[in-house]
């Protein structure tokens, strides 16, 4: 912990200026920049003076669980100057939740008292009751949660939520006023038609509008804080800058302050004034973006940066190119029909409706003998369907999948399950992809079982693989349920080379997965391609992770290939607009134009 | 819309159709037949049946006849709504029900309109209970209303409210005092379940981040729950209610014996005593046709509660 | 139970969010390692699980030997001990044959429970079978297997049942039938949703691409996740059949006369509700808490041995 309160006037906050300057969390190395007493005046122009917008001082909350407590925030300080945008970045479990809520006064039940102090404008919010924290709430602190889909209520129109913090806080009179409000309000938060919004229901909604309709929602009553929780971490990434982008609009020109809590380093160095690195409840690290992440000090921070895939690392090592192909898919293609309710009356309405859905439209590709090809694409686009195809988990309507000279496609099924031997799948879920009754050794053991090979030999095989995945013996007897999510998918990916295989389909294998866990993983993989000479289809929505791990790319939207090519290509060259556009949505890129409004 | 509902009053038809057919013939299944049954049935468990009068019996009930005659002539008269006449009192079996039917949706009506306002409010209530030992004690009474026999509470009532206390006369029908004590018997099971259900519902969909959101705006506990969450949380505790007014009507074969009221409950139980077939059987056909007709109606409403539901007729 | 939630609309889920509670999770159960020792201590801890099971061994050992238990005869008269209230003598009094109720109780709830477990037998076993089918087949068989179950679901479990007996005569194992094949519906869904969730998780997924035969993915995933769900409704059921079976008994469908079943002691009890509370109390009490006790330790059944 290296900060304690601001004190009252060095580096007092700025007005907004991008990347710039200095700091407030006063951690008591950074200086005070030359420009900061005349900004002084302009921060502390509000009735609080000296008093920082929000500060928490030595923060504790702690859970009490079944069997025993855990203390999620111990001892956490922090400050956010008015007008200003900081972020709190950290891991799962690291507390930066908790600590968002605990502001807002909204932890979950079973929570202990909250201890420290969290100060608004000067004014202690712990010990307040629920009935004077309401007037606080959606009044002078505005809330951006995570899941904007799941964040609406579904059974209410979209207009009735956002009005409802104009009633609340009785800021809008007479049912006409409010209405013209809500429009005012949606329109503010960048939806076209705010008119249309106001009447429809959330399902109605995509996700990238459902969290603009919550910024509304945050920034009805006006507040002089928002908290937003990892706001854009459910949406794809073109839509993530849109919002981002947004958020930053609004925020400068009302002058409002952002806590904004992240696991994503790249979003809080692009976005933020200052950083908070957050570590098993305590802050490890705070100051100017520019230097948290440029010249991290803390071991923690700089694990952290290391370990996040980035556009500008070394790619991945490319293949020798005069191997001959593993995997040919021509034309493959898979189109559902939109399904008829399945055990007969309810059914959630599909925004595509009755019809047909192209969801694979014609994609081919090659991949040479221990060559590795991304898939990248957004939510949609139909690239799990096309990893269910090439593993044969499902039938294509049409096209050719040709492993090893043999087509997958039309091969009959018994001789499709002796050739399954050869093309293994990683899925991401990795708690789903185990069975809960199986120890590690049974799940491993699995597909060796299926193929005959004897119980003795399954047991050595088993030690050899966890050896391969670099799992301690010891985990042969554990279950799914007692192992960490990594771990878990080191089992997967054991059990997916017990056979050994020579392709590897791994559909979105890390995205589950916290950074260093994601970045252990990632080097796993990359150290059993080059030891056992495996093929990679490795399906992905993060440029950067397929960057590090693939030397060629294709990009998948709406069920085509838009554009393939070789890694280092493809990124530095991208054709197709919409690479580009994926390209340019990246967090922690140099700023293109693409970061205009849009 | 009218289309789903035709297809949902054919597959409820359907169903009604298999119903009946099915008591119909394991009617004519069971070892001996109906009319050595009901003769036995009258006396006693070892008694011999004269095979003369069983054979007069049968004439006079038309069950000397070809099945399938009997079986068209059963259909047709379904159709009519006519269900024969009654083997033990010879009466038309229409007009038995007709006569017995007002009582039993009386008390039936009583019990499910307890059932809805104390269900919910029970699980309100616990739901917004903030002390954890408060929470599941509500819990634990609600889970002993279901677990305690109905005709049991309807003794224990009689016996502190009319015996003891005399607050309330202890059988017959009539004034609205004497639905109270029956009423309460009936819904008392439903009452528990319905909390448990809703509660259980409420809990999730309190958990649920629309919630937070409503909570970050301003919103009261009150209001985030009754507001937000109970509608989110309704559509299981409504598929429930839908199946209870079936059981609701079953259960009071038991409350009407224990309080001694006439009505469909008393009826069935006679009819069984009986073995009077042409009854159980109408008795099953009306029973079959309220649990389509409710389920039908809770499923049209369904929509009104949550707009992403889609009526679709598959 | 059959009622479902539908959850409908596909929010995205958050795993990040679900690896936190997993790691919460996973750092409970570091803490304890012996399996049974944790139990016992987790027994200790929560009196209500400990006092229903305290409960239901007791009427374990009601029915395993109930002459341990109740030293009279249940059917003995006495006709100058009638109606005597509770005391040393009798501890639950004695009824207008002056027989000794607690005795008849002991009894009664031997028959109560062996039945209730032959209907959950009988339901557990058929109904899990066709919903089993059901949920493995689908197609137009699937179809016409739930139909059949709905069928069955359209009449009320209670009426069903009396239509039954009605058929196949009065007594005991018949009420026990009836009730079984009212219960029939509920597992038929319940093994019929478990067979499909299972079959669509990651892990068929990942065990199909293994190379796995269908029959070795039914006998070693399929089977042995949906079995949990099911027995538990089968525990939870136990209680619910219990009540079924004596008010079918209460409703003098049951055993013949002299012989003692709780709903029939409640229904002969009725003419004495004025002066003889305990004939109608003590019968009623003790069905309540078995039926409350099954459906507290299968609710600890659920909550434990699911997840795990």
């Amino acid at each position: 912990m290296t900060d304690t309160t601001a004190g009252p006037t060095t580096g007092a906050p700025t007005h907004p200026a991008p990347g710039s300057t200095p700091c407030t969390t006063s951690d008591a190395t950074s200086a005070p920049t030359p420009d900061s007493a005349a900004d002084a005046a302009t921060a502390a122009a509000g009735p609080e003076g000296p008093d920082p917008l929000l500060a928490l001082t030595d923060l504790q909350v702690s859970y009490a669980t079944r069997r025993g407590v855990v203390h999620a925030v111990r001892g956490a300080s922090l400050t956010v100057p008015a007008g200003r945008t900081v972020a709190l970045v950290g891991e799962s479990g690291s507390g930066k939740s908790s600590a968002g809520l605990a502001v807002l006064g909204l932890l979950p039940d079973g929570t202990g008292p909250v201890r420290g102090s969290i100060r608004l404008a000067g004014r202690e919010l712990v010990g307040l009751p629920d009935r004077v924290l309401r007037g606080i709430r959606g009044r002078e602190i505005g809330f951006i949660p995570q899941d904007p889909r799941a964040s609406l209520n579904p059974v209410q129109r979209v207009g009735t939520q956002v009005a409802e913090v104009l009633r609340i806080h009785r800021l809008s009179r007479g049912r006409a006023e409010t209405e013209r409000r809500v429009r005012e309000l949606l329109g503010e938060a960048g939806l076209p038609d705010p008119g249309r919004t106001a009447e429809q229901f959330p399902h109605e909604l995509s996700g990238g509008m459902c969290q603009r309709v919550l910024i509304a929602i945050a920034l009805a009553g006006r507040p002089r804080l928002l908290i937003a929780d990892e706001p854009t971490s459910a949406l794809d990434v073109t839509v993530q800058r849109r919002i981002l982008d947004h958020l930053a609009e609004v925020t400068r020109q009302a002058g409002t302050g952002l806590l904004l809590i992240t696991h994503d380093l790249a979003v809080a160095a692009e976005r933020a004034d200052l950083v908070a690195v957050m570590s098993q409840g305590r802050i490890v690290e705070t100051g100017p973006s520019a230097d948290v992440i440029g010249a991290p000090r803390h071991p923690y921070t700089r694990e952290l940066v290391a370990a996040a895939p980035s556009l500008t690392a070394p790619p991945a090592a490319a293949t020798a190119p005069a191997a001959g192909p593993l995997l040919t898919v021509e034309n493959l293609r898979r189109v559902f029909r939109a399904r008829p309710a399945p055990a007969g009356r309810r059914e959630a309405a599909s925004p595509a409706g009755r019809g047909r859905i192209t969801a694979v439209d014609g994609v081919s590709f090659t991949l040479a003998r221990g060559g590795s090809l991304g898939i990248v694409g957004e939510s949609g686009s139909g690239k799990s369907t096309l990893a269910n195809l090439l593993l044969r988990l499902d039938r294509p309507d049409a096209g050719r999948i040709v492993l090893d000279g043999v087509d997958l496609a039309t091969v009959p099924p018994a001789r499709l399950r002796r050739l399954r031997r050869n093309i293994q799948p990683v899925f991401q879920d990795s708690y789903g992809s185990l069975d809960p009754a199986f120890t590690v050794a049974e799940a491993i053991a699995e597909p060796l079982r299926a193929f005959g090979v004897r119980k003795r030999a399954r047991a050595e095989r088993v030690a050899e693989l966890l050896d391969l995945v670099r799992l301690p013996a010891a985990t042969a007897g554990r279950r799914p349920a007692e192992l960490s999510g990594g771990q878990r998918q080191r089992v997967s990916i054991a059990r997916a080379l017990a056979l050994t295989p020579r392709l590897l389909v791994l559909d979105e294998p890390v995205s589950a997965l916290d950074v260093s866990v994601q970045a252990r993983i990632l080097t796993l993989l990359a150290e059993l391609r080059a030891e056992l000479g495996l093929g990679y289809v490795f399906i992905s929505h993060d440029l950067a992770v397929i960057r590090q791990v693939c030397d060629l790319v294709l990009v998948m939207r709406r069920g085509r290939a838009v554009e393939q090519g070789r890694v280092t290509e493809v990124f530095a060259r991208p054709q197709h607009p919409y690479t580009r556009e994926l390209l340019a949505a990246v967090p922690g890129r140099p700023p293109t134009p693409a970061r205009s409004l849009t | 819309m009218t289309r789903y509902v035709l297809v949902r009053l054919g597959n409820g038809l359907f169903v009604l159709w298999a119903a009946l057919t099915v008591s119909f013939m394991v009617l004519h299944l069971v070892p001996g037949d109906a009319v050595t049954v009901m003769l036995r049935g009258r006396g006693g468990e070892g008694s011999s049946v004269d095979p003369a009068a069983a054979d007069a019996l049968r004439a006079q009930l038309g069950l000397d006849r070809p099945l399938y005659a009997q079986y068209l002539d059963f259909v047709w008269g379904a159709v009519r709504l006519d269900f024969g006449t009654s083997f033990a009192t010879g009466d038309e079996v229409s007009a038995v029900l007709g006569r017995s039917l007002p009582p039993t949706l009386e008390l039936a009506a009583a019990a499910l309109l307890l059932t809805l306002v104390a269900g919910v409010a029970a699980a309100v209530t616990a739901s917004l209970l903030p002390s954890a030992p408060l929470r599941s004690a509500v819990w634990s009474v609600t889970v002993a209303g279901g677990a305690v026999p109905s005709f049991w509470t309807g003794i224990i009532l009689l016996q502190v409210f009319s015996f003891r206390l005399g607050w309330f006369p202890a059988f017959g029908e009539g004034d609205l005092s004497r639905l109270v004590l029956p009423a309460f018997a009936l819904a008392l099971p439903g009452i528990g379940t319905l909390t448990q259900v809703l509660g259980r519902s409420l809990r999730t969909a309190l958990a649920d981040p629309y919630v937070r959101t409503a909570r970050a705006k301003g919103a009261s506990r009150l209001r985030a729950t009754t507001v937000h969450a109970l509608r989110n949380a309704a559509i299981p505790a409504m598929t429930l209610f839908g199946m209870m007014v079936g059981g609701i009507v079953a259960g009071a074969v038991i409350t009407e014996t224990v309080f001694s009221r006439p009505g469909l409950g008393t009826l069935t139980a006679k009819a069984i005593d009986t073995h009077d077939f042409p009854v159980i059987r109408a008795l099953v056909f009306l029973v079959g046709a309220l649990y389509v007709l409710i389920n039908l109606a809770v499923d049209l409403v369904y929509p009104k509660v949550d707009p992403r539901i889609v009526l679709r007729s598959a | 139970m059959s009622v479902t939630t539908a959850p409908p609309g596909g929010a995205p889920q958050d795993h990040r969010q679900h690896q936190d509670d997993r790691d919460h999770r996973e750092r409970d159960r570091e803490q304890g390692r012996s399996r049974a020792g944790r139990r016992l201590r987790r027994l200790a801890g929560r009196p209500g699980l400990l006092l229903a099971v305290l409960y239901l061994a007791l009427v374990l050992g009601w029915t395993v030997a109930p002459g341990l238990f109740a030293g009279q005869d249940p059917l003995h008269t006495d006709p100058a001990q009638s109606l005597v209230a509770p005391g040393s003598e009798h501890w639950f009094g004695t009824d207008n044959l002056g027989r000794d109720v607690y005795a008849r109780v002991v009894h009664g709830a031997r028959v109560s429970l062996v039945a209730g477990l032959l209907a959950v037998g009988l339901a557990l076993l058929a109904g899990s079978v066709l919903g089993a089918l059901a949920g493995y087949l689908t197609g137009w068989l699937d179809h016409l297997l739930m139909r059949v179950v709905e069928v069955l679901v359209v009449i009320p479990g209670l009426l069903l049942s009396l239509t039954v007996v009605s058929i196949l005569g009065f007594g005991t194992t018949h009420v026990a039938i009836a009730v079984g094949i009212a219960g029939i519906p509920g597992f038929a869904r319940v093994a019929r949703a478990e067979v499909l969730r299972i079959r669509g998780s990651a892990y068929v997924q990942a065990a199909v691409a293994g190379g796995n035969r269908t029959p070795a993915i039914l006998v070693r995933h399929i089977l042995p996740n949906a079995s949990p769900p099911v027995l538990v409704l089968a525990a939870l059921d136990i209680g619910g059949a219990v009540l079924s079976i004596s008010a079918l008994s209460f409703l003098g469908y049951g055993a013949a006369p002299p012989a003692p079943e709780l709903g029939a002691m409640v229904s002969e009890g009725r003419d004495y509700m004025t002066t003889a509370w305990w004939l109608t109390t003590f019968p009623g009490l003790t069905i309540a808490l078995v039926v409350l006790a099954t459906s507290r330790v299968a609710r600890a059944l659920e909550r434990t041995g699911v997840s795990s």
